[in-house]
């Protein structure tokens, strides 16, 4: 039976891993990623799909099942490859029995990020083949595609794709889906145990595979060179990665005289590329993230072919590509009649009304005033947004976690008093090893685990540690009497308030959680409630 | 024929319920669409925008170029003016006249009208206020959505009817009917306010 369906990005990748036949997906939320995993629960109630506590531990279950013969899919935004990357570039060692696709969500211009780190470098340093599709339906087709070519290679495959491609719906056409691989764990254990001699012998082997992972690059029906004009010579040729191949046909270039070799599996196709060189006088690569194929491609047609593209400013530096500055690049001018906007102005996002983060923020400000040389080390969630207007109550935030540890580390250095503030979903990701090193350390920290029972910013995902937090840090060694529990309301500010100076006061660690249900899960309960 | 239309307003304002309608009731006409929105970060009163292109060709790009965009529709008079640099020079500006201020430093009201009102395609209306008067208060976004439905000719109004029936049919008859009913008064707000159209 085929159906055509209306699916964002993220839809057409979880559906088209559905009709793959995973077993499996694991994940931590993470915008753009976070409704491939959604979605599979939405709509395979066959597929194992709990949310995992962070990418290492759902990378490593995603390996697990894999090692099993089952086919298995682990998703998790860009920076969360950084956490996951230990398990990642280890698994491109063992290799895999079943298929296993990791999926990266890269988000370029950070809409809801704090860097446009490009995965495909992930892909390279790991040695496995790597899949950026253009379109929704690609999305859904690469699914398939790349279970067959994991399990052929017996590799893990990277499939990379950004914000603009996870979250824009388009019509896709779907197929009959392929039932799941049966149980089939691996016999050989030489694979698996990675002693060095063993790794030495795998390691041996992914080098050997790198020819055939090129030739299957070559022969990829993603990699293609359609333009009618293939044959001909022409001043500027281009090459297309991903999303980019939009943003170029968008501005016509068959009509320019341009021809376009698309790309979207890697290792790059160095034999194409090597075809449109010698038939044009320059070529422009195109590609959303970091030049990595503009550097690569440098290296391979030598210096002195001549080439356009980020490295070279002919496209932004930085930021996410659009038609518009792909058109520019290939000398196509718009024609805009509104240009001069006079009353507007920004409107960043804030927390919304009635939030217990509120709250929180507005004790620490309270307190914190006391203290000249106070420091307030903030984390990644909602409550990022503590940095800005009103309350500007945050000092840092850097990766998922960090609070604690840099509030250690500061306060080692002599600062006083260092605080932390983490969200529970947070807390648990990454939060918990930190708070282990305070407490064997004795370090002079207030830590304040703001919990409202979900994982927020995402969308109001289960948040790995509810009703365990006290708990948590009981077992990780914490002074009962210094954790401490407050609901966030105005109306209990005096309490709050008092409690945080006793903490601050404390010379050791202390944990105190305020919590309260986040307003947008607590909603969505009422409205739920009345249908 | 194409018809690229970009959503604009603010978190939580429901432009992308308008953005579900027009997508179900193109895919229903057999149309290419595209729809590119914004999750995450931003939906938390922030200002968000959706990019949603018809087309009865392939579409390639997700988003649509700079000076070539058919319609602005916007739950909110300055999101409106913000997405000016994509309006084509034919292109229509159908928004909500009430101002949303959850900012320190929002422009002065007067300016912000007299710029608006001084665009050549502009039509805009109490969105709130007429949802309210009709005791349809959740509607509003239905109400610019109808008063939209002339512009987005790629559809008709009836189109658009009958896929507000199907997005909403999860809710029950009353919601469906409210919602249809907030549609019939934009349509015929703007039918009113510009007769000469």
């Amino acid at each position: 039976m085929i159906e055509r369906k209306l699916l964002l990005g993220d839809e057409a990748i979880a559906l088209g891993a559905i009709h793959a036949g995973i077993s499996g997906v694991y994940a931590y939320p993470g915008t753009p990623s976070t409704e491939i995993t959604e979605y599979i629960q939405a709509h395979a109630p066959e597929v194992r799909s709990r949310w995992c506590t962070n990418e290492k531990t759902a990378m490593e279950a995603a390996l697990g099942m894999a090692y099993a013969g089952k086919r298995s899919l682990v998703c998790m935004k860009h920076v969360g490859m950084n956490v996951a990357a230990d398990a990642f570039v280890n698994s491109a060692i063992t290799g895999v029995n079943g298929g296993l696709v990791v999926l990266a969500a890269d988000d370029p211009s950070m809409h809801s990020s704090q860097n446009e780190q490009d995965s495909r470098f992930y892909g390279k340093f790991a040695m496995i083949p790597v899949l950026e599709p253009s379109t929704q339906q690609e999305a859904y087709d690469m699914m398939p595609y790349a279970y067959a070519l994991s399990e052929e290679t017996k590799l893990p495959v990277l499939m990379r794709v950004v914000t603009r491609l996870a979250h824009s719906r388009a019509g896709v056409t779907v197929r009959e889906p392929r039932p799941q691989n049966s149980l089939c764990p691996e016999t050989d254990r030489t694979h698996w145990v990675l002693l060095p001699a063993n790794a030495r012998r795998q390691y041996a082997s992914l080098v050997g595979k790198q020819d055939s992972l090129l030739a299957s690059s070559e022969a990829s029906p993603y990699n293609h060179n359609k333009s009618d004009i293939r044959n001909q010579t022409s001043p500027l040729g281009i090459i297309a990665c991903g999303i980019a191949y939009n943003y170029v046909m968008e501005n016509n270039p068959a009509a320019l005289g341009m021809p376009v070799l698309k790309v979207s599996q890697y290792p790059l196709p160095e034999a194409a590329i090597k075809a449109l060189a010698t038939q044009c006088e320059a070529l422009l690569i195109a590609e959303d993230g970091q030049p990595l194929v503009e550097e690569q491609v440098k290296s391979l047609l030598g210096a002195g072919y001549p080439l356009k593209g980020r490295l070279t400013g002919d496209l932004p530096r930085m930021g996410e590509l659009t038609p518009d500055c792909v058109g520019k690049a290939l000398g196509v001018t718009i024609e805009q009649p509104y240009v001069q906007v006079q009353n507007v102005m920004p409107r960043p996002p804030a927390l919304c009304q009635g939030c217990g983060h509120r709250d929180v923020y507005d004790a620490l400000n309270k307190v914190a005033a006391e203290y000249e040389g106070a420091r307030i080390f903030g984390d990644i969630g909602c409550y990022t947004l503590g940095a800005l207007p009103p309350f500007r109550a945050i000092d840092s935030c850097v990766d998922m976690g960090a609070s604690i540890t840099m509030a250690k580390g500061a306060a080692d250095a002599g600062l006083f008093p260092a605080i932390a503030v983490i969200g529970d979903s947070t807390f648990t990701h990454s939060g918990m090893t930190g708070l282990l090193d305070a407490i064997n350390d004795g370090s002079n920290i207030t830590v304040i685990i703001s919990d409202n029972l979900t994982t927020a910013m995402t969308g109001g995902q289960d948040s790995a540690g509810t009703n365990k937090f006290e708990a948590i840090c009981l077992g990780l060694g914490l002074a009962p009497e210094h954790v401490r529990v407050v609901v966030p309301l105005p109306k209990n500010m005096e309490e709050i308030t008092r409690i945080i100076r006793e903490e601050i006061e404390y010379k050791g660690v202390s944990v105190i959680i305020p919590r309260r249900e986040c307003m947008q899960t607590l909603q969505r309960k009422l409205r739920n409630k009345k249908k | 024929m194409k018809k690229d239309i970009i959503l604009a307003g603010v978190g939580g304002q429901g432009i992308l319920t308008i953005a579900t309608i027009i997508g179900d009731a193109a895919t229903h006409a057999g149309l290419n669409l595209k729809q590119a929105e914004v999750h995450g970060m931003s939906q938390r009163g922030g200002d968000v925008q959706s990019n949603l292109r018809l087309s009865t060709d392939l579409i390639h790009s997700d988003l649509i170029k700079q000076g070539a965009a058919d319609l602005i529709i916007s739950m909110e008079p300055m999101e409106a003016l913000r997405y000016l640099p994509f309006l084509n020079n034919e292109g229509w500006v159908v928004t909500s006249s009430h101002p949303f201020k959850n900012i320190p430093n929002y422009p002065d009201e007067e300016a912000l009208t007299t710029e608006l009102n001084a665009l050549p395609h502009v039509a805009s209306l109490p969105i709130e206020d007429v949802a309210k008067e009709n005791n349809l208060p959740k509607s509003a976004n239905v109400v610019l959505l109808g008063m939209a439905a002339k512009y987005i000719d790629i559809l008709t109004p009836e189109q658009l009817r009958e896929s507000i029936a199907r997005v909403f049919a999860a809710k029950g008859e009353k919601i469906v009917e409210a919602n249809q009913q907030a549609f019939d008064l934009g349509l015929a707000a703007v039918k009113q306010t510009n007769p000469t159209i």
